[in-house]
């Protein structure tokens, strides 16, 4: 069948099998199993509305629990297990219980903490970086007229995938030996400056800041628009209160802006956070963890996909969970807090 | 800061200025992939894409028409007439040579002696007279090293290529077409999923849900690293295997706690009264929900929508665990563009252009829809 045909058919097949499920259990709910008439009226209405809202709930829960919940206890039992395949199985596979074994031998590679160390450089540089450029972004177009057309143009990046993010900083980082003319715009001004060209991508340990430049270019946006906002919501009195008390707008920005907006700050900062434990897709087009950019999530692909090796894998996809989790039980508890 | 009492205008100056630059440099890699798009191989490849606005002088290696074909005998020489440019081509030779090492050695319009007679004559516009004996005119033509000034010159063979070309590698208008089919439902159908939850969520009471609350709060942050080789397997065992159902699938479960929690913040906001109103007068909870809380909640649903859209689309991890598989029938654009960073590194022309087909359609959402986006950015952040 046609994708786009099939495509077609989920929708309506999706949307309207989602719509008839709410509809129809709704119904079978009140006119079937707790009918409200007869001499339990009341009891059944009370009773049907203490069902209610699960049948509201429970594609999504369900969801939720087989794509989300499941699989972080599936990965852990597989983290501890070694895929074996059946002898004369036919490509079925058996697991067996290996204890730590897998995690051990994940320590023993040079390559898992090349990837460690890397992910650490990212989580030290990517949210400071994006978090500094957003917020001088922010405070700088704060009254400026023509302020929202910048927002808007640093903002773009977002809305561009991360591979085509990579080919466009490819370019800007493209390498000519000395004697031709650089068409890529960094070894094309050092050249212009009497340097020679290097090549960006592959000079070890430096390169690692040349693929981060790429994700603090598309985070800085998204730290821009968190914190203009919270710019703008800082009451007018404390600023005023401030120039008659003859503070400098340096003085303003650090003393008065930053610290009512240090919430907001630490909000932007732990999700771009997150979204570095996870970065994946640049290291994999630009250069694939070779010349020592590995990070933890390509290290985990390649373990998956390209050497097969599920126990190995499934230990670093819980490593990068491990480094999650604090961000995780701080975002529940500051859930749970406003909640009351 | 005009508010400030006293500000110095030296400094809205200063502002103005950082602000351009800060501007300047976060366009400047994007603008590079466009303008290249619209460039030969040839010109990426000899001059920065920054200097296509401007004419730009070359050094071009080009090559008279063959003698043994195109010479013709007139007054007892022999006489090659023509222009070593294509046409069309309003390039203008400042100086020329025929030896790689004296590529300047004559002016247009100079006549060179190329000894025992044999003379040749090029002129700025291309032009050239090549006379000699029947000896010396045979052979292939003969080589012009010319430095020439070139006007800026744009073209749309690359979009040819890379949208109508019979390429297998090239052309991306299926993977386009396969990236629409994926993003589509994946973008619909979790929001259909979501509202319900979201609903029940925000205006049920029922014993829990506070706790359900709170793990969607933690689901929102669990890397979709851990789902892949459990529900890799889950898909194959119960025979889904890799394909559109299976990314469908995956992306709504991923896409869902994100969904929940904007719709269920947003829906809390809503008006008791119209909720109440409509419960005194004896409307049910599906009616309450489809005629007043899913139209009250569009900026929300819209926000969401655009999230998973870009989401989607920009996808590259869940597209190649869930998707593809190795017949590369249902690539998407994204994997593609990888694959051609693979295997044709080198040509710019091709590569920015496939680049920029995936990346205007985010861009072309992006600027329509950018109240939606910065609104869902506002309220997905957890405060």
């Amino acid at each position: 069948m046609n994708p786009a045909l099939q495509g077609l058919m989920t929708i309506v097949l999706g949307v309207g099998g989602c719509l008839a499920y709410f509809w129809l259990s709704n119904q079978v709910l009140d006119k079937v199993i707790f009918p409200a008439r007869g001499k339990n009226i009341g009891k059944n209405i009370n009773r049907a509305n203490l069902i209610r809202p699960w049948l509201f709930l429970f594609p999504a829960l369900f969801a939720l629990g087989l794509y989300l919940a499941y699989p972080v206890v599936e990965t852990l039992r597989l983290s501890v297990t070694e895929r074996v395949p059946v002898p004369g199985g036919g490509g079925a596979f058996t697991y067996e219980f290996v204890g730590v074994d897998n995690y051990a031998k994940m320590m023993d590679e040079p390559k898992f903490w090349e990837a460690v160390r890397n992910n650490f450089l990212w989580l030290l540089v990517v949210p400071a970086m994006s978090t500094v450029f957003g917020l001088l972004v922010a405070q700088l177009t704060d009254r400026l007229k023509w302020g929202s057309v910048a927002k808007s143009m640093i903002f773009m990046p977002m809305a561009i995938s991360f591979v085509g993010a990579a080919v466009i900083w490819k370019l800007v980082y493209d390498f000519r030996p000395i004697d031709q003319e650089q068409i890529g715009i960094l070894n094309a001004i050092v050249v212009s400056l009497g340097g020679e060209p290097h090549t960006w991508l592959t000079t070890p340990f430096w390169n690692n800041f040349f693929l981060m430049i790429v994700l603090v270019w598309i985070q800085t946006g998204f730290a821009m628009v968190i914190l203009s906002a919270a710019l703008r919501g800082i009451p007018e009195e404390t600023i005023e209160a401030a120039i008659v008390d003859g503070a400098n707008p340096f003085q303003i920005f650090f003393k008065i802006k930053i610290p009512q907006i240090a919430g907001t700050i630490v909000v932007v900062w732990t999700t771009i956070t997150l979204t570095v434990l996870k970065i994946f897709d640049i290291v994999f087009a630009m250069t694939n963890g070779q010349w020592e950019t590995q990070v933890l999530a390509n290290y985990m692909y390649d373990k998956l996909f390209r050497a097969g090796d599920w126990g190995i894998g499934s230990a670093s996809a819980m490593v990068i969970m491990l480094l999650v989790l604090p961000i995780l039980v701080w975002n529940v508890r500051t859930a749970r807090r406003e909640m009351r | 800061m005009d508010n400030i009492a006293g500000t110095k205008s030296s400094l809205t100056w200063a502002v103005n200025i950082s602000v351009v630059v800060l501007v300047v440099l976060w366009l400047f890699p994007t603008l590079g992939l466009l303008i290249s798009s619209f460039r030969t191989a040839d010109q990426i490849a000899t001059s920065g894409w920054w200097k296509a606005m401007f004419p730009s002088e070359q050094n071009l290696v080009l090559r008279t028409g063959d003698p043994d074909d195109e010479r013709v005998e007139r007054d007892g020489v022999f006489v090659v007439e023509g222009n070593l440019f294509a046409t069309g081509s309003e390039a203008e030779i400042s100086v020329w040579g025929t030896s790689s090492r004296e590529i300047s050695a004559y002016e247009a319009g100079e006549t060179a002696d190329l000894g025992d007679g044999e003379t040749m004559t090029v002129e700025s516009n291309g032009d050239y007279v090549w006379t000699g004996d029947a000896e010396q005119l045979t052979g292939r033509g003969q080589r012009i090293f010319a430095t020439a000034v070139t006007p800026p010159e744009f073209t749309l063979d690359n979009y040819k290529t890379v949208l109508f070309s019979g390429s297998p590698t090239d052309n991306m208008a299926r993977a386009f077409f396969n990236t629409l089919t994926v993003t589509i439902p994946a973008t619909i159908i979790p929001i259909v999923v979501a509202a319900f939850a979201a609903y029940a969520l925000a205006w049920m009471d029922f014993r829990g849900r506070a706790l359900l609350i709170a793990v969607i709060v933690g689901l929102l942050v669990v890397p979709l690293q851990l789902a892949l080789i459990p529900l890799l397997k889950l898909h194959l065992g119960i025979g889904i295997g890799k394909g559109y159902l299976g990314v469908w699938l995956a992306h709504t479960g991923f896409g869902l706690p994100l969904a929940i929690y904007l719709l269920r913040n947003y829906m809390v906001g809503l008006p008791r009264d119209i909720i109440e109103n409509a419960k005194v007068d004896g409307a049910t909870d599906f009616q309450i929900f489809t005629k007043i809380i899913l139209p009250l909640s569009f900026p929300a649903l819209a926000s969401f929508a655009i999230f998973q859209f870009l989401w989607t689309w920009n996808d590259l991890l869940v597209a190649k665990v869930f998707l593809i598989d190795a017949s590369g029938e249902t690539t998407v654009m994204t994997n593609q563009i990888v694959e051609l960073l693979g295997t044709r590194g080198g040509n710019w022309e091709i590569l920015a252009t496939a680049a920029f087909v995936s990346i205007s359609v985010p861009l072309i959402v992006f600027f329509a829809m950018q109240k939606y986006l910065v609104r869902g950015l506002l309220a997905g952040s957890v405060k």
